[in-house]
């Protein structure tokens, strides 16, 4: 079966755009196949710095005749709706139509549409200029005195379909002057000159003596090799980078790997600045001696020609422009240490964080003061939290980190060690900023910890007080991050730290005017929310998720501020604010929930809400105390007796954060619960007595939100 | 490429590049026709006849006239430069009002650049706060542009067989002009050389036909080309022995002198009167060079005068910036109030004859 091939030539694409744009091409094309009614059997796109190429087989020469019958008016409808009728059909006159009988209906016009395949090079050339006008690139331009858009400048356009067993054919069209061809070139330096190709098969290999490497994943696997194969000749070892692998496989179309040097001496920079230098300005790989961290003086590039001398002059050009640079980083090094870390606090006076939040200035003060308050929370030293809360931020403004932004944190590790700070103060000036994604590592240095917390905490408030809060896709301050960030640092280290009694006194310290305990409330359950997803992710039931935490919202609002109003009073009985011990009522109530006596209780549980549920549609409601005296049956005084029992004993294990425990008292209900719905009817005769044993079925719910909302617990 | 400065301070390694010059006087024009077919490339690399102290890898001022020589055989009006302070090159009337309206043009020259926060008082031999550019602007782009600029560098003496030629991906903003522009930095066996840009917008105004841009560093490319890493030691007569003039002798003293009068001495409530006074000027040039709504010609009349001031505020804002007496959300205002001079300057180009404006 015919197949196509087809290559849009242009001016050098960026490299970060190229694999999708591949894609793109190829979902496009076949797309338009399907929808003229085509089928193909394969499809394959490639990039590379100065073209898109795609290659589909299995495409049938026509597209499938068809054959339509098109219902019209009856014989002698009004004039008006035969040529409507004749037209929307596309007939000239009423003789193309057939005249069908019914038997119900009488006779009517039919119209037959018959419609040949069409040739697949005619639809092809009818798609494709419209699939390359509109090009989802992410960015594109005008160029000349054209119209067209596209990402650069597009040069020419190759395009040929047919059979494996005979000549291709080219197929013709045109867009914004470019005429489609059957010709293409090869490498901008090595093989310039136009040539011709048939189909996908000659033109890769064609491509390939014109010193083009049309699969970029051909083209990384080569820079991998030769790169490794380059530092294990000089007995080293490539430091992998595989953004810069992929970036550098959108450079070149023809790669060849050298290695270059430079002078011992800049070893004194630290290795990631070494690395982030030499990776982001000029696209080379760092080595390392084998086994270790330490860097070599060495760096492999990756060139797009196989230059007359060998590449030496290649090397030496890419070594002295990292001379250069490296010469620059060493003197940014250097200078940065001539000043201290605090020096440059003043600075921060003139910075502004964000219109409505003040100054870096201010922002370090609070984070400040937060460290010092999180600080004995999380057995950090009050003295060095406050410490690396003030020095955290110092480094932005430091030349190195102007210069690379990625290496903010570490260069304030850096400097603050050659300061002689202490170990754990330097140490958080680098992992205040952690976890940055899923995959980063949590601090669980205490220092470390309280900083990250205040810092995290402080960018969640502030946004939360001027109402800049994530929005669909949009969270443009990372603030999703921020507490998920939060939630992660406290569950992994185990600290069971109340947030709210943190984020209160610090949502006063914000100016501006709002609700503060509203906003408070709002900023818990947003992290919360992220406590749910990460519990989710983590494989947890997310229904016990939403029955633990739906416990205890009901508090009251005003009792629930002045206690977060100091924040001395460490008292944490309130569990619903503390991460750690919702995660660990989840994963007792799944255990409870487990055993039979789990079970059989929620199911006691839900023949009582059931009852009550039908009985309170009349807004009566039965939360009154039980009368003991109306209690008649002997299974009715018994399940009184263990709700009396159980109920504080489940309330004092959870106020000991013992969940096991307020399960085991749980656990002690079930038989009552059950010898109860066996034997009692609540429904007596006696209004008095019914509405007591309703008050008991009530009484069975109160119980259980000691532990959870029982009603929240699916399956 | 863009790169997120946390403190909103701007790094200044690529900063020789990142903005482009302003250049010379008019001259008229003949009306050239729309460039569809490219121009032609010819074969034979130029150096070799020259004599050596002319020749671009030995001689600063050979590198200048090689450069001129091949774009003025390309066709271009080779300007002199500018006779004003400019610190972004694409404020040069000849790039930025000329890349507006349908004319065609074709300009190349070289442009001193003043950057007064890149001063290093002579210490540092790869930042000046005054450096030259050579500045190549074809409206429209031919469609080979790209070989007429691979075809200089073969004419100042570089082989693409045996240098690392590479087009990465840079796209180019100027806030301060409302521009901006799609192209690629031009490495040399990893060094930034060029710039090359295709005008999307400037003044804020659409560009059609597009402006296709080239900036060649010249300092960086003389560098390379003689082989050294100091640019004060350029040769930049081509001689040698007692003949010979460096980089150094003339311009070091100059460095020093400027970097103290960047960041120390400049009068800072002088200079923000003059920017006021510039801002001022230039919209009232604007003003009174708008026609007569009922006069028979509705081009308008005065908007070099007026750009000149826009370049003028430009320039006073820079010198402020380097004295550091800008806070972060006084210096977006700042940029923001030359961009609207720059903005209503292109609008009233277009309404001038060079911009394409009938009588």
């Amino acid at each position: 079966m015919p197949e196509l091939l087809l290559e849009l030539f242009s001016e050098e694409i960026p490299a970060r755009m190229q694999r999708k744009a591949a894609d793109d091409l190829q979902k496009l094309v076949t797309g338009a196949l399907v929808d003229a009614g085509l089928t193909y059997e394969g499809a394959k796109a490639f990039s590379t710095p100065r073209r898109l190429a795609l290659t589909i087989t299995g495409i049938p020469a026509h597209s499938a005749p068809t054959r339509e019958e098109r219902k019209g008016p009856k014989v002698g409808a009004p004039e008006q709706a035969v040529q409507g009728f004749l037209r929307s059909a596309g007939l000239a006159s009423l003789d193309e139509a057939k005249i069908q009988s019914d038997p119900k209906k009488g006779d009517f016009y039919v119209a037959v549409i018959e419609k040949h395949g069409r040739h697949t090079t005619d639809i092809l050339a009818e798609a494709l200029p419209a699939i390359i006008r509109s090009f989802p690139w992410p960015k594109s331009m005008h160029w000349g005195s054209g119209r067209l858009h596209w990402v650069r400048p597009l040069q020419s356009i190759l395009c040929t379909f047919g059979p494996e067993t005979e000549d291709p054919e080219i197929v013709r069209f045109e867009v914004d002057g470019i005429a489609s061809s059957n010709e293409t070139r090869g490498h901008r330096f090595l093989a310039p000159d136009a040539f011709a190709v048939r189909r996908f098969e000659d033109y890769a290999e064609k491509l390939e003596k014109a010193k083009v490497v049309l699969d970029p994943e051909r083209r990384k696997d080569i820079i991998l090799h030769d790169a490794r194969d380059r530092a294990l000749a000089l007995g080293l070892e490539l430091v992998e980078d595989e953004g810069l692998l992929d970036e550098v496989a959108g450079l070149v179309e023809w790669p060849v790997v050298l290695t270059g040097t430079f002078e011992e001496n800049f070893l004194e920079i630290p290795p990631e600045v070494i690395r982030a230098t030499i990776r982001a300005n000029q696209k080379c790989f760092v080595l390392r001696k084998p086994g270790t961290t330490d860097l070599a003086n060495r760096f492999v590039l990756v060139s797009n020609i196989e230059a007359r001398d060998g590449g030496v002059a290649i090397a030496a050009g890419n070594g002295r422009v990292i001379r250069a640079r490296l010469s620059d980083a060493k003197f940014f090094y250097d200078t940065d240490r001539k000043e201290t870390l605090e020096s440059r606090l003043p600075k921060f006076e003139q910075i502004v964080f964000h219109e409505k939040l003040g100054t870096q200035a201010e922002r370090i003060e609070r984070i400040v003061r937060l460290a010092a308050e999180i600080a004995p929370l999380v057995g950090a030293d009050f003295a060095e939290a406050q410490e690396a809360a003030r020095l955290a931020k110092l480094d932005l403004v430091t030349e190195m980190v102007g210069e690379f932004p990625e290496l903010q944190g570490l260069m304030g590790r850096y400097y603050a060690t050659a300061e002689g700070k202490a170990p754990a103060v330097a140490a958080a000036i680098e992992e205040h900023y952690k976890p940055q994604g899923p995959g980063d590592r949590v601090p669980n240095n205490p220092v470390s910890i309280a900083v990250a917390l205040a810092d995290k905490l402080d960018t969640l408030a502030g946004f939360w007080a001027i109402d800049e809060k994530p929005t669909g896709s949009k969270d443009p301050f990372a603030l999703r991050r921020a507490a998920l960030g939060v939630i992660r640092i406290v569950l992994e280290n185990g600290l069971p730290l109340p947030l709210l009694p943190i984020l209160l006194p610090h949502l006063d310290r914000l100016e501006g005017q709002f609700d503060k305990t509203g906003v408070g409330f709002d900023l818990l359950v947003f992290l919360m929310d992220r406590l749910k997803v990460q519990l989710r992710d983590s494989g947890a039931r997310h229904d016990l998720v939403d029955a633990v935490l739906s416990v205890g919202q009901d508090v009251d609002h005003g009792a629930q501020a002045a206690r977060g109003a100091s924040l001395t009073g460490a008292v944490l009985t309130y569990t619903n604010d503390v991460p750690l011990l919702i995660v660990r009522r989840v994963e007792a109530l799944g255990a409870f929930l487990a055993t039979e006596d789990g079970r059989n209780l929620l199911g006691g549980y839900r023949r009582a809400a059931n009852i009550l549920k039908a009985e309170e549609k009349g807004g009566e409601r039965f939360d009154g105390a039980v009368d003991p005296a109306l209690l008649i049956e002997p299974e009715e005084r018994a399940l009184a007796e263990a709700i009396g029992i159980a109920l504080p004993a489940a309330e004092q294990a959870v106020s000991r954060e013992d969940y096991a425990g307020a399960m085991t008292a749980l656990a002690k209900l079930r038989a009552p619960v059950d010898a109860f719905f066996e034997k009692v009817l609540v429904n007596a005769d006696d209004p008095a007595v019914r509405v007591n044993r309703l008050r008991l079925l009530a009484a069975i719910r109160s119980a259980t939100r000691a532990v959870a909302d029982f009603s929240k617990i699916g399956g | 490429m863009v790169s997120g400065g946390s403190a909103n301070r701007p790094s200044f390694l690529d900063r020789a590049l990142a903005t482009r010059l302003g250049c010379a006087a008019f001259q008229a024009v003949a009306a050239a026709p729309l460039f569809r077919e490219g121009l032609p490339v010819s074969q034979e690399p130029l150096t070799q006849e020259l004599p050596p102290h002319m020749r671009p890898e030995k001689s600063f001022q050979g590198l200048i006239l090689a450069l001129q020589r091949f774009w003025a055989d390309k066709g271009c009006v080779i300007l002199q430069p500018y006779d004003m302070e400019v610190g972004a090159g694409t404020f040069h009337p000849a790039t930025t009002l000329r890349a507006l309206g349908p004319k065609p043009w074709r300009a190349a020259y070289v442009q001193p650049s003043r950057r007064p926060k890149d001063g290093r008082y002579g210490e540092n031999p790869n930042r000046f706060q005054h450096y030259y550019q050579f500045q190549v602007i074809l409206k429209p782009n031919p469609p080979n542009l790209q070989e007429l600029y691979l075809e200089s560098l073969k004419a100042i003496g570089i082989d693409t067989l045996l240098h690392d030629i590479r087009f990465v991906e840079d796209d180019w903003e100027s806030p301060t002009l409302g521009a901006s522009g799609l192209g690629w930095e031009c490495w040399c066996d990893g060094m930034e050389v060029s710039q090359f840009t295709y005008f999307q917008y400037v003044a804020g105004i659409e560009c059609f036909p597009v402006s296709g841009e080239l900036t060649y560093g010249l300092e960086r490319l003389a560098m390379y080309l003689q082989g050294v890493d100091n640019g004060y030691e350029l040769n930049f007569n081509g001689r040698e022995g007692a003949e010979k003039v460096t980089y150094g002798d003339v311009f070091k003293q100059a460095e020093e002198e400027y970097s103290r009068h960047n960041f120390e001495h400049a009068d800072i409530e002088m200079l923000k009167r003059h920017f006021e006074d510039a801002e001022r000027e230039c919209r009232m040039l604007l003003e009174a060079g708008t026609p007569d709504p009922k006069s028979n010609d509705q081009r308008h009349k005065m908007v070099l005068p007026a750009y000149d001031q826009c370049i003028k505020a430009s320039h006073r804002f820079n010198l402020l910036d380097a004295r550091g007496v800008i806070s972060v959300p006084e210096r977006q205002s700042y940029i923001l109030r030359v961009r609207e001079l720059a903005k209503a300057c292109g609008a009233a180009w277009l309404e001038t004859e060079a911009g394409g404006k009938a009588a």
